[in-house]
């Protein structure tokens, strides 16, 4: 931040060239709370996109390239939706969360036919699982992509897909 | 259990309400002091026009025979990629300009932001910011008021790149010779706010 003089640019321009934020929203925000819906409930999503999209505002002249600026958001995003299932998890009323039998939680989707607690279980899974999970059948994406948004390769999206189902699997068969 | 696969699948999400994310957002951003460049649209007699601020003045007036992304995009890499659509910091901006066209304005009181200007255009500019309502001057005369008085050409391409048109009434700089010159918006667009100001006839 320069002041030449009392008209000087504030920004020096860089060789960065990144896009106007108001374009990253336009583009992302849709996605990026179906994402956070799926990942912490209908509820707490609107909150969450917000805290990702301030966080990403804040840090956004700071890149250093304008490349994969979507897998940048997810992964702000995700880190945003674990620290609110952490929070969730805290919260008395919620210990059910981290055990077995799933109470009506707030953040309950009334949608859900058989309450069997499959999203509060889905909230529940190991951050990375939950991701993988939930890019896969929410967000219908294919392993190569859920890699290149989770900045892994595909093998480990389908690792962490994998594992979540199984984790889900047993949960609501033993449930 | 394939059946646990569909209802993943299956989710119906909530939709996203657009404008109340943005309104939410934007209110956030500006208390965060991130919002550094603002903008919104209007509707004006020369067409839709996008005004765009930052926290020291207009920056950007931009008619619609520009492309929007190209004018959002030089903002993001010139001003600040921190930009966002907020139309409530734009509003005395559009008020005063609304006024201007309804001939109750004849001067804006708005503080400029001359970020997008360089070298001998700011000087040409700033003279041109200082030609009153319904006056016209020549391209040699702001040359010159910018101290190079046979600068003329470069005077016309400063005023062609103006990057607050109206506002910085560069429509008010004729050709020596009487005729209109030249207007990036567009000859016509020029016409009519030369018969706005009472200079051609209607």
């Amino acid at each position: 931040m320069r002041r030449s003089h009392g008209n000087g640019p504030r920004h020096v321009s860089s060789a960065v060239t990144l896009p106007p934020f108001q374009l990253l929203v336009d583009r992302h925000a849709g996605e990026l709370h179906r994402f956070l819906a799926a990942s912490i409930g209908p509820d707490l999503a609107e909150d969450c996109l917000q805290d990702t999209l301030i966080s990403a505002l804040r840090a956004y002249p700071r890149l250093r390239h304008g490349q994969n600026l979507r897998a940048w958001l997810y992964t702000i995003a995700h880190n945003k939706a674990t620290d609110a299932v952490r929070r969730m998890a805290r919260r008395p009323a919620s210990v059910e969360l981290d055990g077995m039998p799933p109470g009506r939680e707030p953040s309950h989707p009334a949608h859900e036919p058989a309450d069997d607690g499959l999203w509060l279980r889905v909230r529940a899974l190991p951050g990375r699982q939950r991701a993988a999970v939930v890019h896969r059948f929410v967000m219908d994406l294919d392993y190569r992509a859920i890699g290149e948004l989770m900045g892994t390769t595909e093998e480990a999206a389908r690792q962490n897909v994998s594992a979540g189902l199984k984790r889900l699997r047993k949960e609501l068969t033993d449930a | 259990m394939p059946d646990m696969e569909q209802r993943l699948s299956g989710a119906p999400l909530p939709k996203l309400d657009g404008e109340r994310l943005m309104s939410e957002l934007g209110r956030r951003a500006q208390e965060a002091g991130l919002a550094d460049v603002a903008y919104a649209s209007m509707d004006s007699p020369v067409g839709e026009l996008l005004v765009a601020v930052t926290e020291r003045g207009v920056v950007r007036v931009a008619f619609s025979s520009e492309v929007t992304d190209e004018v959002l995009a030089e903002l993001a890499q010139r001003v600040s990629p921190r930009l966002l659509r907020l139309p409530e910091r734009t509003d005395t901006v559009r008020r005063e300009l609304d006024e201007y066209f309804e001939g109750k304005r004849h001067g804006f009181d708005l503080p400029l932001d001359w970020s997008l200007v360089r070298g001998f255009a700011r000087g040409v500019l700033h003279a041109t910011a200082r030609v009153p309502f319904g006056q016209t001057t020549t391209y040699r005369q702001m040359a010159e008021a910018a101290g190079s008085p046979r600068a003329s050409r470069a005077a016309g391409n400063a005023l062609g790149s103006n990057p607050i048109p109206i506002v910085v009434p560069c429509h008010r700089v004729l050709h020596s010779g009487g005729g209109l010159g030249g207007y990036a918006g567009g000859l016509e667009r020029k016409r009519t706010l030369l018969t706005l100001e009472g200079v051609l006839g209607g």
